[in-house]
């Protein structure tokens, strides 16, 4: 063993350099203090183990970026864990990074000689926050996509430059395949073979200029090795062991709904240590941008580069702690004023519920059967009734009608409501409380509609309450029958129970005992009324009928009020309408219960 | 600075210091380094497909005196996250045989993988990357063949004039028929 470490001694140098490596003076003995910059390099190695394994398995491009991540998130062994400690360690570089250059300023360590030290260290907390940019993209889901758009965006306002560097920046004029190769090229490759380089001269110059000994000195001299890397790594084992619990805490590492350009998405907000910038900028009225995105940060990242010339001047160590200070505590101010600003208003609660109702839904339509398509999990949101069911209504419906109240999304529409309420529409409830004299002209049925003084209303209150029992039970078992021609999901227990009152209420509906036909038209059986027509009422067709077009002379005809035909007249796709009917009915796909 | 100018520290204290110092920094990078290596071998845990029968041709389409035809075959191709139904997920030899049975072959060669062609002149199969050769029933037909067994046959089934194949891979390049 001892002649093999000597051949490889005599043909490289190791004990040499590993001497060097190891005994570095510390003067004053080892301190807790000095183990900031260890610390940093951990974190980085920690990031480039991390980071490689995971581009084993990551694949940019816009239609499978989430879809990796998902995989390695949710499908792979562990692969929660790999992507949480990488997710969590650079968050805990950042603020590591403050602490060490908070610990050379307050030491006094980047005074002369060691300006050029202190810049490359300037330069590479530049470069890490690049890291984190660039990162943050990288999973494509909507909190990513949106929130890197800002800063492309504020790239593009760069004197100048400006467009060009956009576009270079996203790879195009659009955000795509090439956003992602550019930034995950950026991410994986250039930065940190840059990062490398910088942390290679900045040990370098440490070295050369030795430790800047906090004073004063406790104790005697003593090498590197052991008492201060043992302090190292006891201050690496205890950033490990905040990541790790934030790893665990969280499952590993936030993942949202995959990118939709064409969805809003209210909770863009950056990663928590850009917020103060996000906040910054609202300051800046339209057409001052760049002073707040561009010209203040880069005068005060200069200003910050520039401590060592300041630090020269008689009270310059002085003015430099309380610059820093000064500067912090407004990083801080406007942190805190984003986050509170967030807090109080209820839209971006709501968005944030939207968001995470969006990332959970995602998940459960790609763990279904049916899997993710190659165009890209954002088509199973896109063709989610359960997701884009509340939104179409919210946008087209909920002016006059509402759903159990709100208009489908929660939020009360401006309009007041003056149409009927269409939660569980053709449900047998619906149709009971319809032909509730108490009800029937209701602001949940026709109340708020030209309907209110109409036919239908006229004979609820006029003959409903003169019903015999018979006569209910009779009404009872049609409505049974009515509410079945729908096949809503949620009844299919109950239709199959009740099959025989169902069959018997068939035979009821259209016959002459309660009368339906005289306006309705029921399986062809009418005595030529115009109203509309309640054959296969509620179901899949009828509604997708009816929304198309209720001026349908099968449905209200030229007695329609108000109500567009949103297929007839182009106002939505065949597909949005199914998208709403499938809604209205409570047809989505559920996952098996008690599988997550 | 060389170590002999530091003052000596009792042997004991500073063995434990080193010791945990080593310790505590193998800890700490070996974490990472480890939940690297765990997700890195997921693959090991996952199987190749289940091989249901899929439908592949009528028995109509194969030539009635025994003669090898290539087919696709269409299966749902799960990828790591994608599922897409309905798409080639290989492609197999169907040849008829007596009694309405029907002989399938992977066309993938055990050699080394290769797509074997059938040369319907010279009435084998033969690999275009090593020349390997089958005859028609698929065994080996040269005794020189680089292949170690001949061309992996597959179950098949005839339902109502059309040929199920249970369509499965094997590993290249060993005696015996291992599923990939």
């Amino acid at each position: 063993m001892n002649s093999l470490l000597n051949w490889i001694d005599q043909r490289t140098g190791a004990k040499k350099l590993l001497h060097e490596a190891l005994f570095e003076n510390v003067p004053g003995g080892a301190r807790w203090r000095y183990v900031w910059g260890s610390t940093l390099v951990f974190c980085f190695t920690v990031q480039v183990i991390t980071g490689l394994f995971l581009w084993l398995a990551y694949s940019p491009g816009s239609q499978t970026a989430w879809e990796s991540v998902y995989y390695i998130q949710h499908v792979m062994a562990g692969g929660w864990f790999l992507r949480g400690l990488h997710h969590f360690t650079a968050q805990a570089m950042t603020v590591l990074l403050l602490l060490h250059l908070l610990q050379v300023v307050v030491d006094g360590a980047y005074k002369a000689p060691r300006e050029v030290n202190y810049w490359t260290g300037v330069l590479l907390l530049v470069l890490v926050l690049a890291l984190s940019l660039t990162g943050y993209l990288l999973p494509w889901d909507q909190k990513g996509y949106w929130a890197t758009k800002v800063a492309t965006n504020i790239a593009a306002i760069t004197p100048l430059i400006g467009p060009a560097l956009q576009k270079l920046v996203v790879g195009g004029a659009d955000y795509g395949h090439h956003t992602l190769t550019r930034f995950f090229a950026l991410h994986a490759g250039v930065i940190p073979g840059a990062i490398i380089a910088f942390i290679g001269l900045h040990v370098y110059l440490f070295r050369k200029h030795g430790l800047t000994a906090k004073e004063p000195r406790r104790r005697r001299d003593e090498p590197f090795w052991p008492r201060q890397v043992l302090c190292d790594a006891v201050a690496c084992l205890a950033v490990l062991a905040v990541v790790l619990t934030l790893v665990v805490m969280n499952h590993g590492a936030p993942l949202g709904a995959p990118a939709d350009p064409s969805e809003q998405f209210s909770a863009a907000r950056p990663e928590w240590y850009f917020l103060f910038l996000f906040q910054f900028l609202k300051y800046f009225p339209g057409g001052t941008e760049v002073w707040g995105a561009i010209v203040i940060p880069t005068v005060l990242l200069l200003l910050v580069a520039a401590l060592p010339v300041l630090g020269r001047w008689n009270f310059g160590h002085r003015f430099n702690l309380g610059f820093l200070g000064a500067m912090l505590a407004g990083v801080a101010l406007l942190t805190y004023l984003a986050v509170a600003e967030d807090r109080s208003k209820p839209e971006y609660a709501t968005a944030l519920k939207v968001a995470d109702f969006e990332a959970e839904r995602v998940l459960a339509l790609a763990e279904a059967p049916t899997g993710i398509p190659t165009a890209g999990a954002v088509t199973l949101l896109r063709a989610d009734p359960l997701v884009q069911g509340p939104k179409l209504f919210a946008r087209n419906c909920a002016s006059c009608h509402r759903f159990d109240g709100h208009d489908g999304l929660g939020g009360q529409p401006k309009d007041k409501q003056s149409a009927s309420d269409l939660k569980g529409f053709a449900s047998r409830d619906w149709l009971m409380n319809l032909l509730d004299p108490a009800k029937v002209d209701s602001a949940a049925y026709f109340g708020g509609s030209e309907h209110k003084d109409g036919e239908m209303v006229k004979w609820v209150k006029k003959n409903i309450p003169t019903f015999n029992a018979s006569s209910k039970e009779q009404l009872r078992q049609a409505l049974m029958a009515l509410s079945a021609e729908a096949g809503l999901k949620a009844q299919k227990d109950a239709d199959a129970r009740d099959a025989a009152i169902i069959t018997a209420g068939a035979k009821i509906l259209p016959g002459d005992d309660l009368g339906c036909i005289e306006c309705h038209t029921i399986q062809g059986h009418s005595d030529g009324g115009e109203a509309p027509d309640l054959t296969g009422y509620g179901s899949r067709k009828w509604l997708t009928a009816f929304i198309g077009n209720p001026k349908h002379e099968s449905f209200y005809g030229p007695r329609n009020d108000r109500m567009p035909a949103f297929g007839a007249d182009g106002r939505l796709t065949a597909e949005e309408i199914g998208l709403l009917v499938d809604w209205l009915r409570g047809e989505w796909y559920v996952e098996p219960q008690a599988q997550r | 600075m060389d170590p002999k100018d530091v003052p000596p520290q009792p042997d004991r204290r500073e063995f434990i210091t080193k010791a945990c110092a080593l310790t505590a920094g193998a800890v700490a990078v070996a974490v990472p380094a480890a939940s690297g290596l765990f997700v890195l071998l997921d693959p090991l845990g996952r199987k190749g497909g289940a091989g249901e029968p899929v439908r592949v041709a009528s028995l109509e389409a194969l030539p009635e005196d025994g003669e090898p035809r290539k087919f696709s075959v269409l299966a749902t191709r799960v990828d790591a996250w994608n599922r897409t139904p309905n798409v080639p997920i290989g492609a197999v030899y169907l040849r008829r045989q007596p009694g309405g049975k029907v002989q399938a072959f992977n066309v993938v060669c055990p050699h080394a993988g290769c797509f074997v062609d059938y040369v319907a002149g010279a009435k084998h199969y033969l690999c275009p990357c090593h020349n390997s050769s089958f005859s028609p029933d698929g065994r080996i037909q040269d005794p020189k063949s680089p292949s170690p067994r001949g061309l992996d046959e597959l179950e098949t089934e005839v339902r109502d004039g059309a040929v199920f194949v249970r369509y499965l891979n094997f590993r290249a390049g060993e005696k015996d028929k291992v599923q990939a």
